[in-house]
């Protein structure tokens, strides 16, 4: 049984798996990308920005992480083309519909790893380094940052994990990536058990390498003091 | 965008869209409730367990917090549900949602159960408790505690990730929203609908996780002061 | 420093602070602080917790900055709105917090090193060098390669004494440096703060350490609800038959910690 069901997944559904990686991959990429940028913005102007922009930034952030997904995705997707202004309107595709949307909800969970990260720095830190003559700019380069980076690490590689897995949605909207894919073959051939079953060991196999990544990462730039929470 | 027509379709759809909010209530109550009757004792077999029964359970939080849910909804409801004779959509929405939060809720549990002084069980064992007793009097009553606020944070994540099983067609919030956007064109409409609804439940959920907390407090008894 | 010439340096003015101002808010923590320090002296600021002898030195380089007042560092007048020149003077004036506030993420090495690399743009090479020879003055060149996290409260405190050390300052700003630690590790910082004023380094600091003060410091400054109350040398204040806010201070500070006057 298990010989028969490697002979499918080799011969029916794995080269299509194989093809849709690649389109999966040109999703989570600049995703993360975008996601990472956006939220290293976002999250510094929660802590150091100007009242109202501060706000601005808050609402952004729990109007994102407080609706599905899901619903965003939809909204940029479908709706987006009826906002008019001016006669004019956006027109996503699929796959820019879905990097916009995971962009956008990544950014808003990436803000708040690095305001933590931020925030975790002692005000004795930047006293003791006014003290010794630094000015602001050398302080944020040689106190802040390195400390602050090492805090939010490992959630915001946790938020890159997520992203691997919820770059699946992206088929709700008709993107063929893994998960579009993989439903096709499994109403074609009629054997969804043996589809969804390989998918999802393609999942399993990326995050894992996505971890393990990771861990490496904050293995290389752990310090004592600022060690990886054991698990 | 007429903005008179956008309202006229969300006042229209009201009583509709509703019906979806207790869908979706109904759905996060039964994902929530199997996760935590199946996590807890993940968690208990995690920490006390013998050597296979923790890499059991280390393998069963790793297959369900690598696999995409979308994927495991179409699994369960397409592939092995079926074979099972259920072909409730609903059901396996709760089953999938379900055994997802237990991976999930298993480590917020386990966390907490770790970060118990050692002697709590000790002292139990010292007046000649079984460890099942010292387990279920003494470390459950007071790891649970510590958990509520990471549970707070897996039901907001549950609560958002059930719109997902609108792809197996349960009528829940989602579903309903995109078939009246279809209807009556109004997408943008009813998409903000459909957030503002989610956030209320996460709201609501959210103060009546926080009223728990605050029943169950003992003076002086945190997680900032357990560690 | 020979002995000859830190008795010509003695009457040599290095800080001068006239007036200093400061409150938060209707706290007037700060009032009409004026003090001089003399090339080579210890000055030892005494008083109740909350006298406002923190803020004076946080003042005195402007991490607070003082809302009215006057300073002087060898002469010339700090002016603390100039930016540049502000950090060119906190270069020139260490300081030594009570909770140590070593960079995390750096060794004690790292610690030393990175002002000298990054504010005072030393090769890598002559900042490792010059670092290691501080750490080696306080005892711990061995544990130059340890962070923060791996060091005792005694050690933290002596790598932040030779991080403000490496900077060369012509005056050192001690706020409570031994009050954060356990009583088996104060002895090893006092001891490194004795070495520094027998080599001839101008010190203020602020301390409960009556007793050990009383041996070193050429003054006691009393500072009480943000004004300097008294000032005069240890042996005066607390001559037997003075009559003086600090006598009685120190006195009920002994009977808590057990030691004689």
């Amino acid at each position: 049984m298990l010989e028969e069901y490697w002979l499918f997944a080799s011969e029916r559904v794995m080269p299509g798996l194989n093809a849709a990686l690649l389109v999966s991959a040109r999703l989570i990429v600049p995703s993360a990308l975008y996601g990472a940028l956006l939220g290293v913005i976002t999250g510094a102007i929660r802590v150091y920005g100007p009242k109202p922009v501060r706000r601005v930034a808050d609402a952004y952030v729990s109007l994102f992480r407080g609706t599905p997904l899901v619903v965003q995705l939809y909204f940029w997707y479908f709706a987006l083309p009826y906002i008019r202004v001016g006669g004019f309107a956006i027109v996503l595709d699929a796959m820019q519909a879905s990097i916009l949307g995971f962009a956008l909800c990544s950014a808003a969970y990436q803000s708040e790893y690095i305001r933590g990260g931020l925030l975790s720095i002692r005000s004795g830190q930047i006293k003791a380094a006014r003290a010794l003559g630094m000015n602001p700019m050398q302080t944020v380069l040689h106190v802040v940052l390195p400390q602050a980076v090492r805090r939010a690490l490992p959630g915001c590689g946790n938020e890159v994990v997520y992203l691997i897995k919820y770059s699946s949605l992206a088929s709700i909207i008709t993107v063929n990536e893994l998960t579009g894919t993989a439903r096709s073959i499994a109403k074609a051939t009629f054997r969804p058990i043996e589809a969804y079953a390989t998918v999802a060991v393609y999942y399993l196999l990326l995050v894992t390498l996505a971890v393990w990544l990771l861990r490496w990462l904050e293995d290389r730039m752990s310090i004592p003091g600022f060690e990886r929470p054991r698990d | 965008m007429n903005f008179e027509k956008a309202l006229r379709a969300i006042i229209d759809s009201l009583p509709y869209m509703l019906g979806g909010v207790w869908v979706t209530v109904g759905l996060i109550v039964g994902a929530l409730a199997l996760g935590f009757v199946l996590g807890v004792p993940l968690a208990v077999i995690q920490v006390y367990g013998r050597t296979l029964a923790r890499r059991l359970v280390v393998l069963y939080v790793w297959l369900f917090r690598g696999v995409p849910i979308l994927v495991l909804i179409f699994l369960f409801y397409f592939g092995i549900l079926p074979h099972l004779g259920l072909d409730s959509a609903f059901l396996a929405g709760v089953i999938v949602l379900g055994l997802t939060s237990a991976a999930y809720q298993s480590q917020i549990f386990r966390g907490a159960i770790q970060s118990l002084p050692a002697g709590q069980l000790k002292a139990a064992r010292a007046l000649g408790m079984t460890d099942t007793q010292a387990i279920s009097c003494i470390v459950l009553p007071q790891a649970l505690r510590l958990s509520i606020p990471g549970w707070s944070n897996e039901f907001s994540i549950l609560l958002k990730d059930s719109a997902l099983v609108m792809v197996i067609s349960v009528q829940e919030i989602m579903a309903r929203t995109r078939s009246v956007a279809g209807r009556t064109h109004e997408p943008v409409a009813m998409a903000l609908f459909a957030g503002v609804l989610f956030f209320i439940l996460t709201w609501i959920g959210l103060r009546l996780l926080r009223g728990l907390e605050r029943r169950v407090r003992i003076k002086g008894y945190s997680q900032e002061g357990s560690v | 420093m020979s002995v000859a010439s830190q008795a010509k340096g003695q009457n040599q003015e290095i800080l001068r602070v006239e007036k200093l101002n400061k409150s938060f808010g209707t706290n007037h923590v700060l009032k009409d602080a004026t003090l001089t320090l003399r090339k080579g002296e210890l000055k030892v600021l005494i008083g109740p917790s909350g006298g406002g002898k923190s803020t004076l030195l946080q003042c005195m380089n402007f991490l607070i900055p003082p809302d009215s007042g006057r300073i002087w560092l060898d002469g010339v007048e700090i002016l603390g709105h100039k930016k540049r020149e502000l950090y060119a003077y906190r270069q020139q004036v260490g300081m030594i917090f009570q909770d140590f506030n070593l960079f995390d993420h750096l060794s004690a090495l790292g610690n030393v090193r990175i002002a000298l690399t990054r504010v005072r743009g030393m090769s890598r090479k002559d900042a490792t060098d010059r670092a290691m020879a501080e750490l080696d003055r306080v005892g711990l060149a061995a544990k130059a390669g340890l962070y923060p996290a791996q060091l005792s409260g005694g050690q933290k405190q002596r790598v932040s004494i030779a991080r403000a050390l490496a900077m060369d300052p012509k005056v050192l700003l001690l706020d409570e440096p031994t009050s954060a630690l356990d009583p088996e590790l104060i002895g090893e910082v006092l001891a490194v703060v004795k070495d520094l004023a027998t080599a001839g380094m101008t010190m203020i600091m602020a301390t409960h350490q009556i007793t050990f003060s009383a041996q070193l410091a050429s003054e006691f400054v009393f500072m009480e609800q943000g004004a300097i109350i008294e000032h005069d040398s240890p042996a005066a204040l607390l001559a037997p038959g003075a009559c003086t806010r600090t006598k009685a201070f120190c006195a009920k500070i002994n009977e808590l910690t057990g030691e004689p006057v």
